[in-house]
């Protein structure tokens, strides 16, 4: 973990609701993708946690959706502006065990992490196939960036306005694959959880004091004991996870 | 002696900054980023006599210059905390340290003191009768002044390291609790534990936290504790472990003239992971400011 402060390069708008932060500075913790970074904003008392999508050359690449105060704040700021932010969070996606054609399948705002993953995959010499689940045509993004680094990629939109029409499990019918990685909404998750034939790891979010591992406001129950999204996670191996309710 | 330093209880603190309890898991994480050897000493996660999971998730509510936390005293047990934790803050940490206790009964307290007691690295019991998070436990024990003198008690009866009792403020007398831990035995007090709160989501339209209510912390309930250690140090004898939204030098000195002898810092922790660090680094510069020589000087100086 570091804490160190980062200038915007660049902040720009992908959908109505979803933009693209690229900010410079020190990113040597920045040692996986499914990492995440947690970032301090003016008048906010608690940090906010937002994944890794990319990582080159000291650059840091976050796409976030504005959904409320925090991320209101970060969309309004423009080149130049600084942030203060804790990098090298979390355990991160582990590649070793991908197979030799990993899927990755993302919906909304669980899609970002997975750039980072397709471009380690990809250079490991993987056939990476990514499905990215939207509700509709309007709020698609990433699908282009995906495409240029070489993945086979399908596009579910729940209202059948682009793509597959469904979820991400509709589109992962027709994928051939020997192990999968995932980030997206709990419901998503647990679709995946039943519908996948082969083991894979999913992405998790909890509402964070530190994210860090001190403060325990994370922690959930696995099959493994007790974890902290935050340190242990946010990525856990499909064998370890125990739904709760 | 140095600028900062001050004695707890007969044993000397470098200063008074000390990391509070749940908000600086057993050390090593920090000690990561920075030389933890830099602090006064540091209060560990609140341990109890068996591993607890604590409470579902949500846990965590943001609020105006604070958060709510509803962990739920989650610690993996004090025989694991002796066997694990403190071999492993022994790499990293080569002062005295505080060892944070709850309980659910009073045997249970009696019971996790006596098995730290033989622990050298352990410097004071900090015994907290206060948290709020847990139903029918530890808030029965720090609203009343019998159940508070029991537990302090049953306590000093297995110990010989000095015992701070940690009050709770959702009260209405704090003064009569701390007379009475003061009567039964307690070497020090420290304040103030969380407040009752809770937060809810207005899109939902129920609470934020699962448990509904958690305890609030941060910088907004910084004068609360300046008032309450004030209160306390007044009417007890005993040293005064001050904190309660403490984020800077200046907290620090503000709740050393109240009458705090040693100051923790808690939720400030989690959002700026040096935070402790910094204030040390600070503390001089801003003692010359207000014309303080010696920090322990100050203690109790605002009548
Ligand atoms: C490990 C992790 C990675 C994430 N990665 C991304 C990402 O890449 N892109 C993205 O758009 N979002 C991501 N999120 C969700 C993002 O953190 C929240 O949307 C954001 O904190 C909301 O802040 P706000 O002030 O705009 O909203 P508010 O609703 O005002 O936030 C209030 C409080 O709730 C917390 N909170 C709200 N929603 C969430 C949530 N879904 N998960 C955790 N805490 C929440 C906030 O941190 C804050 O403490 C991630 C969350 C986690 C835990
Ligand atoms: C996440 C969290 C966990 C806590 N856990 C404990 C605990 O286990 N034992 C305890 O005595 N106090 C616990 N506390 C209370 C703090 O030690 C401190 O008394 C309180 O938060 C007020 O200080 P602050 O405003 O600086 O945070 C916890 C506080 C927080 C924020
Ligand atoms: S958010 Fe603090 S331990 Fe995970």
């Amino acid at each position: 973990m570091k804490q160190s402060i980062f200038k915007i390069i660049e902040n720009t708008q992908l959908t109505s609701t979803v933009f693209k932060m690229k900010l410079s500075g020190d990113v040597s913790e920045i040692t996986s993708p499914g990492q995440f970074v947690n970032i301090k904003l003016e008048g906010l008392y608690l940090r906010r946690p937002i994944s890794v999508c990319d990582c080159e050359n000291g650059v840091l690449t976050l796409i976030y959706k504005v959904v409320g105060k925090g991320t209101e704040q970060m969309a309004k700021m423009t080149a130049g502006e600084e942030l203060d932010v804790l990098t090298g969070l979390g355990n991160g996606y582990n590649t070793a065990l991908s197979g030799d054609k990993p899927v990755l399948l993302g919906g909304g705002v669980g899609v970002p992490p997975l750039y980072m993953l397709a471009k380690k995959l990809i250079a490991e010499g993987k056939k990476v196939s990514v499905v990215l689940g939207f509700n509709t045509k309007d709020e698609i993004f990433c699908e282009e960036d995906f495409k240029a680094l070489g993945a086979d990629v399908s596009v579910a939109t729940a209202d059948g306005s682009y793509g597959v029409k469904g979820f991400v499990t509709d589109a992962l019918k027709d994928i051939d694959y020997t192990y999968f990685y995932t980030c997206g909404p709990e419901p998503m998750l647990k679709a995946l959880y039943k519908v996948t034939a082969t083991s894979g790891q999913f992405s998790f979010e909890e509402r964070m004091g530190c994210g860090f591992g001190a403060c325990m406001g994370c922690s959930c129950k696995t099959i493994t004991g007790y974890k902290r999204i935050c340190k242990d996670g946010p990525v856990l191996e499909k064998e370890e996870i125990l739904w709760e309710d | 002696m140095g600028r900062l330093s001050v004695d707890l209880c007969g044993i000397t603190l470098d200063n008074p900054v000390i990391p509070a309890s749940g908000t600086f898991g057993y050390g090593y994480e920090f000690a990561e980023i920075y030389d933890i050897n830099v602090l006064g000493t540091f209060s560990f996660k609140g341990t109890t006599k068996d591993p607890r999971f604590g409470n579902p998730t949500p846990r965590i509510a943001e609020c105006n210059a604070g958060m709510i936390n509803a962990v739920g005293l989650q610690n993996p047990g004090v025989e694991k905390v002796i066997s694990e934790e403190l071999p492993k803050l022994k790499k990293c940490f080569n002062k005295k340290v505080m060892a944070n206790v709850s309980g659910f009964a009073v045997e249970d307290y009696a019971y996790t003191c006596e098995k730290l007691d033989k622990e050298e690295q352990v410097g004071w019991l900090e015994v907290n009768v206060s948290c709020p998070n847990v139903h029918g436990g530890g808030m029965s024990f720090g609203t009343n002044p019998d159940a508070a003198a029991e537990v302090t008690a049953a306590v000093k009866k297995v110990t010989t390291k000095p015992v701070i009792i940690k009050l709770s403020p959702n009260v209405t007398d704090i003064v009569s609790i701390a007379k009475a831990c003061e009567d039964a035995g307690a070497d020090g007090i420290s304040l103030i534990n969380t407040l009752l709160g809770m937060r809810i989501d207005l899109k939902t339209k129920k609470p934020v936290i699962a448990n509904k209510m958690g305890g609030f912390s941060g910088s907004a309930i910084f004068p609360v504790a300046v008032r309450m250690v004030y209160q306390v140090a007044n009417a007890v004898n005993i040293p005064v472990v001050g904190m309660g939204g403490v984020s800077n030098a200046e907290d620090v000195i503000e709740l050393m003239l109240a009458g705090a002898t040693a100051v923790e810092v808690g939720a400030a922790n989690l959002i700026d992971p040096c935070v402790c660090r910094d204030i040390i680094n600070d503390l001089p510069s801003v003692m010359d400011k207000y014309g303080i020589n010696n920090l322990s000087e100050i203690i109790g100086g605002a009548k």
